[in-house]
């Protein structure tokens, strides 16, 4: 009663006001939040010494491309294969994203269209898989990539980052496809579609943003990931990007700069491709969300 | 955030229709042979690079005497207690943070939808760069003591080589990077809840914190605790985030299960303990589980 009487008493306008105002300057907040990270690596980036920490500056005071020009030509010594690895973890994203799409949604329209009889044991199971974190097997199984004999071979990380991005995939599938009419695939089947002829003209077409949604995920995820490779790749010629960001801490004396421009050019792919289908993103993991 | 529109105004029901009748769970010969070629490869998965290898894990794992050393080391239990703060603090931070932003991504300005897509940078970034950034913007040089230093003349300390500072810098850097996804879903659980149920409360005189605290908090409880537990099980295995940002700092005091694991492995060179320490999770992780599928199998939405 009391909140409704203040409400009575305040011009509408004024509360307004003092709202959008304390908006702006929440969102100026969040902005520096997200974006500070981003910002002190541009900063280290753009300095021709990439020693900024030492000099204590805030914002570039001589700001020069050079790291970027380095990196780019593979001037820097420990750079000098970064083109070769960036398309190893090319290699690796897309693979990942591919398989995991195939993968997800055969086994989707298995369980969640065909009624396959114990379908609701292998849901549970991929269920559990979810939880299980990828960082707690890394040891077995690098020990069994040795027994099959994939060590050092970019198919062990790329075998590691589906069977970790499956589960969710189906789980996501299976709750999207919930939302197509099951009536759809009957008729097609009266009219004398094999199961083969619906999973690839209703079912791949309709189950389109979900299919992005799944995928970006699975890109995300290999491109996020770092222990695996660095414990299963060893060779050079296998190295990857993220091997060599994530060790580049253990050399001292190395400038700066080379390393911190090499990670913002590795942040832009998967960033390109988030930003083109964030619509189909949204949908998906909110799917997800939402049902529980 | 169209299509999550689309999905969410077809409602509950869409989503908890009922299984078919059961003449469609007896699948005639040919069909079953499609269905079961359609899931072989994802079986095969499974079985040979999950289940394998936690079966490996467990048989590595199953000595008593790992467990008797573990037990009796101090550096385990650092990590134990770090986990469980780092998690502990971590998951309620974070999800608590997301359920209020949530609440400001509900304004209509098209400044703020604008802000929806720049809030999923961190989420969007690769781990290495993010965490990379946060661990040079927080050694004694970095960048915050020059902003501390320039702009307000503080003079500020080694973030990285106090045990509360750097646990905190891991805690911080991880809600950065996981806030923009719990806030994504918080809010789409925010704008399913029907316009009907605010005009109804605003009829009531409850506005703002009044009608957060009585009708969004109970109609997004269910999701919350959901998002909680999932957020928990995945903190837990963090592995990325106490690695890159205080790796370890000050002296191996801010090492997680997850990187101590590891630690065993590469600096120790002894696998089995390295999967003992991890086994040493699961007493918390498999209820943790149990109680995230029993929540998901609620079918009743409260919606």
């Amino acid at each position: 009663m009391s909140v409704a009487l203040a409400r009575g008493r305040t011009p509408r306008r004024l509360r307004r006001l003092v709202s959008d105002a304390g908006a702006v300057v929440l969102a100026v907040v969040l902005l520096i939040w997200w974006l500070l990270p981003v910002y002190n690596m541009m900063l280290i980036a753009l300095d021709p010494e990439g020693d900024t920490e030492f000099t204590g500056d805030i914002w570039p005071s001589a700001p020069t491309l050079e790291a970027f020009r380095g990196v780019l030509f593979q001037r820097y010594w420990y750079l000098q294969d970064f083109w070769r690895q960036l398309g190893n973890s090319f290699f690796i994203g897309i693979m990942t994203m591919a398989l995991t799409v195939l993968i997800g949604s055969l086994a989707s329209f298995a369980l969640g269209r065909m009624r396959l009889g114990k379908g609701g044991v292998i849901s549970t199971a991929a269920l559990l898989l979810y939880m299980v974190p990828a960082y707690f097997l890394v040891i077995p199984f690098y020990l069994l990539m040795h027994r099959y004999g994939l060590i050092d071979s970019l198919w062990a990380v790329i075998a590691a980052d589906v069977t970790f991005a499956v589960p969710y995939a189906v789980l996501i599938l299976q709750w999207y496809g919930r939302l197509i009419p099951l009536e759809l695939d009957e008729a097609a089947r009266i009219d004398g579609a094999t199961p083969g002829q619906v999973y690839v003209q209703i079912y791949l077409p309709l189950m389109a943003p979900a299919l992005a949604a799944v995928g970006t995920y699975a890109l995300l995820t290999a491109w996020n990931e770092y222990l695996y490779q660095f414990i299963l790749l060893s060779s050079p010629r296998n190295k990857t990007v993220a091997i060599t960001l994530a060790t580049f801490f253990d050399n001292e004396d190395t400038p700066w700069n080379y390393p911190v421009a090499a990670s913002l050019i590795y942040a832009l792919p998967p960033i390109a491709l988030f930003f083109a289908v964030r619509r189909y993103i949204a949908a998906g993991l909110t799917l997800g969300g939402v049902k529980g | 955030m169209s299509s999550t529109e689309q999905v969410l105004a077809a409602g509950p029901g869409a989503l908890n229709r009922p299984w078919r009748p059961s003449w469609h769970r007896h699948l005639s010969g040919p069909e079953f042979a499609w269905a079961i070629a359609f899931i072989v490869p994802y079986a095969a998965v499974l079985v040979a690079f999950a289940i394998f290898p936690i079966a490996y894990g467990f048989w590595m794992a199953s000595s008593p005497s790992l467990y008797v050393q573990l037990f009796a080391s101090d550096e385990y239990w650092d990590a134990v207690v770090t986990t469980a703060l780092y998690v502990g603090i971590g998951v309620n931070t974070g999800m608590f943070l997301a359920l209020l932003l949530s609440g400001f991504f509900m304004r209509r300005r098209w400044w703020v939808k604008a802000m929806l897509v720049v809030s999923m940078l961190p989420w969007a970034l690769p781990a290495q760069t993010g965490f990379i950034s946060f661990h040079w913007m927080m050694v004694y040089w970095g960048f915050l003591n020059s902003v501390l230093e320039k702009l307000f003349g503080i003079y500020g300390p080694d973030w990285l080589s106090h045990y509360w500072l750097a646990l905190g810098a891991n805690i911080v850097a991880s809600t950065w990077k996981t806030m923009p996804f719990w806030t994504l879903i918080l809010l789409a659980g925010r704008t399913a809840i029907p316009q009907d149920l605010y005009d109804a409360a605003d009829i009531d005189g409850a506005t703002g914190f009044r009608r957060f605290v009585h009708l969004v908090v109970p109609l997004l409880a269910n999701l919350y605790l959901v998002c909680t537990l999932l957020s928990a099980i995945w903190m837990i295995g963090d592995f990325n985030t106490p690695d890159l940002v205080s790796s370890g700092a000050p002296v191996g005091s801010t090492e997680v299960l997850a990187t101590l694991g590891v630690a065993y492995l590469f600096d120790h060179g002894n696998p089995g303990l390295g999967v003992a320490v991890v086994m040493t999770a699961l007493p918390v992780l498999i209820p943790l589980g149990i109680l995230l599928i029993r929540r998901l199998h609620t079918r009743e939405v409260q919606l």
